[in-house]
């Protein structure tokens, strides 16, 4: 049985930062790694059996961790009896993968050949100005992560702004500033779309 | 009920059928009103399930419960005056539904009897409302086969496409045809691959079949990466069991039992509906073991797509299907000889597999006769970018771009110009105004350099460069580019350079030598489909464009006003109201101004970063084409790393 948190030497260091001053917090952190963990064996037991669902295991992975860091990568390769060197070959092949933590809101403008011609990249340059922080970056504050993602298949309602997973459509620099204000004070977004 | 039978088909079809008619336009007295609402993605996102749970409310409130049915199908392709909505019968369709509209629409039109005007479609153009289907330009021009059933039928209901004469060809087959006589049927029908490349799919399939090694392998490529092409996506979400049913009858064919559909894991809804209906179509014993009380199995999984453009390429695919890098490799061995693990494969594009059920229910004689003389059949279109009507549209084989744009898509916005529709994604290219009657197949569309692809059409307007296209398209490719094969990652790197030093004001004449050498270099050498027509952008738009090139190297101006460094800013000074947030954003300091006297742009300084465009709140800062060439003086002539002869490496 192989320790949670303790996937082989090489990543010993890698493990999340957890601040001195917020030893109580430390404890409820560790509790929620290890029940983390616990969901991962479960995902690893159910798909290990078939054939080829690394990438499925991943996926899942992310969703429970919020993102992937050398740790949960090293914990894959162990239980699925493959090199790291694989996983990690995965991991930094897909767009879909992080391996930096993202913030509470992925704000994903489309850069798809629609909404290009229709101005995504001023859409771009005013989220990038307005949090200013570049693109794949998130906010000091873990509140912002922008990144551009491919087309979404909603291209009639172009340009589009996709925030976790709700899709705002055809808006204007103008509009987007609003809508960041909004998810900053946490509340939820009643975008007009048309 | 486990389908053992054609007679059980038939069964399950009369059940279903009555409520089918009535949405086809049949007045068969059911007693009952049905309201179709739309839950494609772009609908979706415009709320369209808010307005179908409202809708529910409304009804039992008022009493209507029992003789309505709310059904969500899948798109309709009128997707830019989505949510749609529509009335059966009287096949009323309502554009553009809002949650706010329902009270009203179900006192008007489901308790008043009369049509709500208001939700009508309407012409841009003539003002005219329409509250027929057929009457609608977009709709008439269209003849649909992969799309019957998408805004028909409820994808998440088995049934219901049973009634629309599903899974009678995959019973008929089973039973009834030997594995020769169904793949002479698809070859005779003469459907090419819809992927792109325009394969036969009749001989992809013969060759699978005549492969010795076992197990074989079923797969369908769902991962459609192309930027602004829905149509796979709307296949799988409106009609998810015609893909189930045709690679069933692929596995027949080439002896499979197993297949997997590979999916972008950012179409959510689709993997929804593809896993319930694979759940449904288990439960039915249409996939499983012994179907159809034959010796023959059959079973589907879903494997999901990361994000990497790449792996639309089969080989690529193969490799990511079995979990790893999606990293292409040479070809032969073709996947059909050796795929997955290693064993023979067959892999085809959604809407290839669309086509199998129809071609076999309706004789390949009828298909035959649909299309041109080399391309058979439809082909499904998104329609996006600068055109009226955004959407998806399915027209015969050999229809003009005139009639998709103009007549289809009801034209350009704005009374704006057309200046040039993109096909087939990052590997196509743009087609001018001067083509626009050319009948589309996949041969007409090659030469004029383009690309069939999978069917995305975006236009563009007097107002996009075409320059900064092929820059952004290039973007894309040199970002995909997987890294395996060096002309590719190099020189789409190499290309990306130059043409980013074009519409930044830094190209040479000599660049666009450079560009064409280099582009026919990395078409040549590159390893897979992506790196081979990853210069098409480029090398189209050189072939049409060359005078926007031109005027972006030599003047230093770029005439549809979207290069930045090649614009002018300035300020209006009727709308300026002199607050000076610009100067105080401007990083070089070349705003200048007083309290109350407009604010005044230095060309000289300005660095063209347009951070003041975005700050202004009276958007009184306007760019504008260059009009004073800028005298480039000392600066002129060749630079380091310029495309100059003399800097060429010489070899």
């Amino acid at each position: 049985m192989i320790q949670h948190g303790d996937p082989g030497e090489t990543f010993r260091e890698q493990k999340l930062p957890v601040k001195d001053k917020e030893k109580g917090r430390g404890a409820l952190e560790k509790d929620r790694r290890s029940k983390q963990f616990a969901d991962l064996d479960q995902l690893i037991g159910r798909y290990s059996r078939e054939k080829g669902q690394l990438i499925r295991i991943l996926q899942k992975a992310q969703e429970i961790f919020g993102y992937l860091p050398e740790e949960v990568q090293a914990y894959v390769a162990e239980k699925l009896e493959i090199p790291v060197s694989e996983v990690n070959g995965v991991v930094t092949f897909y767009s879909l993968f992080s391996t930096r933590p993202r913030g509470k809101y992925t704000l994903s403008i489309c850069m798809g050949t629609a909404c290009y011609v229709k101005g995504a990249q001023d859409l771009m340059d005013t989220l990038k100005e307005e949090l200013n922080i570049d693109e794949g970056e998130t906010t000091p504050d873990q509140i912002f992560t922008i990144k551009s993602t491919r087309c979404v298949g909603a291209c009639s309602l172009a340009p589009i702004l996709v925030a976790n997973e709700d899709v705002h459509g055809r808006i204007s620099p103008g509009e987007l500033k609003g809508i960041i204000q909004t998810y900053r004070k946490g509340e939820s977004v009643d975008h007009k779309k048309h | 009920m486990i389908i053992k039978s054609i007679e059980d088909l038939k069964e399950v079809k009369e059940k279903y059928v009555p409520l089918i008619k009535q949405r086809l336009g049949h007045r068969n007295g059911l007693g009952l009103t049905q309201i179709l609402v739309c839950h494609g993605t772009a609908c979706h996102s415009s709320e369209s399930r808010e307005v179908r749970r409202q809708l529910e409310q409304e009804l039992i409130r008022r009493g209507l419960g029992d003789q309505t049915r709310v059904i969500k199908t899948g798109c309709f392709g009128f997707c830019q005056h989505g949510p749609i909505v529509m009335v059966h019968p009287g096949e009323t369709l309502y554009c553009r539904v809002r949650p706010e509209d329902i009270r009203e629409l179900v006192e008007k039109h489901l308790i008043g009897g009369q049509i709500l005007d208001r939700l009508l479609y309407q012409n841009d153009s003539t003002g005219e409302k329409t509250p027929a289907i057929e009457d609608i330009r977009f709709f008439r021009a269209q003849s649909r086969i992969v799309l019957r059933n998408c805004g028909v039928i409820n994808p998440e209901k088995i049934g219901e496409y049973i009634a629309r004469d599903g899974y009678f060809a995959l019973a008929g087959a089973v039973l009834h045809k030997s594995k020769k006589e169904v793949i002479e049927t698809i070859k005779k029908s003469g459907l090419r691959g819809r992927g792109g490349a325009g394969f036969p799919t009749g001989t992809k399939w013969e060759l699978a079949a005549a492969q010795d090694p076992h197990p074989k392998y079923v797969v369908c490529n769902a991962d459609e990466g192309d930027p602004g092409a829905f149509m796979d996506r709307s296949i799988l979400e409106g009609d998810p069991h015609s893909i189930l049913e045709a690679m069933t009858i692929a596995g027949y064919c080439i002896g499979a039992n197993e297949g997997y559909i590979y999916v972008r894991a950012e179409y959510p809804i689709a993997v929804d509906r593809l896993e319930l209906a694979i759940g449904q179509a288990r439960e039915a014993g249409l996939l499983g073991r012994g179907l159809f009380g034959t010796s023959f199995d059959f079973d589907i999984s879903l494997r999901f797509g990361a994000g990497a453009f790449v792996c639309g390429e089969e080989t690529a695919l193969l490799h990511s299907v079995m979990g790893q890098r999606g990293e292409p490799r040479p070809r032969p061995p073709y996947p059909a000889q050796e795929g997955l693990w290693g064993k023979p494969t067959l892999i085809n594009n959604v809407e290839t597999f669309a086509n199998i059920a129809a071609i076999l229910r309706d004789g390949w004689e009828w298909y035959q006769g649909e299309g041109t003389s080399t391309s058979k059949g439809s082909k499904v279109f998104s329609l996006a970018g600068k055109i009226n009507n955004t959407g998806l549209i399915e027209v015969p084989m050999g229809t003009t771009l005139r009639t998709i744009i103009f007549d289809i898509g009801g034209g350009i916005p704005g009374n704006k110009k057309f200046k040039a529709v993109q096909t087939g994604g990052p590997s196509g290219g743009c087609i001018p105004a001067e083509c626009l009657d050319l009948p589309i197949d996949y041969e007409s569309l090659k030469e004029t350099g383009s690309m069939m692809g999978s069917g995305g059409m975006i236009v563009m307007d007097e107002e996009n460069c075409m320059v900064d296209i092929a820059r952004f398209y290039l973007e894309f490719s040199q970002d995909e580019s997987c890294g395996r094969c060096t002309p590719c990652r190099v020189g789409t790197k190499r290309l990306l350079e130059i043409l980013i030093r074009i519409t930044e004001g830094h190209g040479e004449m000599e660049d666009l030598e450079l560009l064409e050498e280099l582009s026919y270099d990395i078409r040549d050498a590159s390893l897979c489909g992506l790196g081979q027509t990853a210069p098409n952008p480029v090398l189209s738009t050189l072939r049409y464009f060359k005078s926007e090139y031109i005027a972006h190297v030599r003047d230093k101006r770029c005439p549809a006003g979207v290069c930045k460094a090649l614009l002018d800013y300035s300020v209006d000074e009727e709308k300026c109201i002199a607050c000076g947030l610009c100067a105080g954003v401007c990083a070089a300091q070349a705003i200048t101004g007083a309290p109350k006297t407009p604010y005044r742009i230095d060309p000289e300084k300005c660095t063209r970063c347009a951070a003041c465009v975005a700050k202004c709140p009276k958007q009184a800062i306007q760019k504008g084409i260059r009009k004073d060439v800028a005298d480039l003086g000392g600066e002129a002539g060749i630079y380091a790393g310029a495309g100059g002869a003399e800097n060429r490496a010489t070899f």
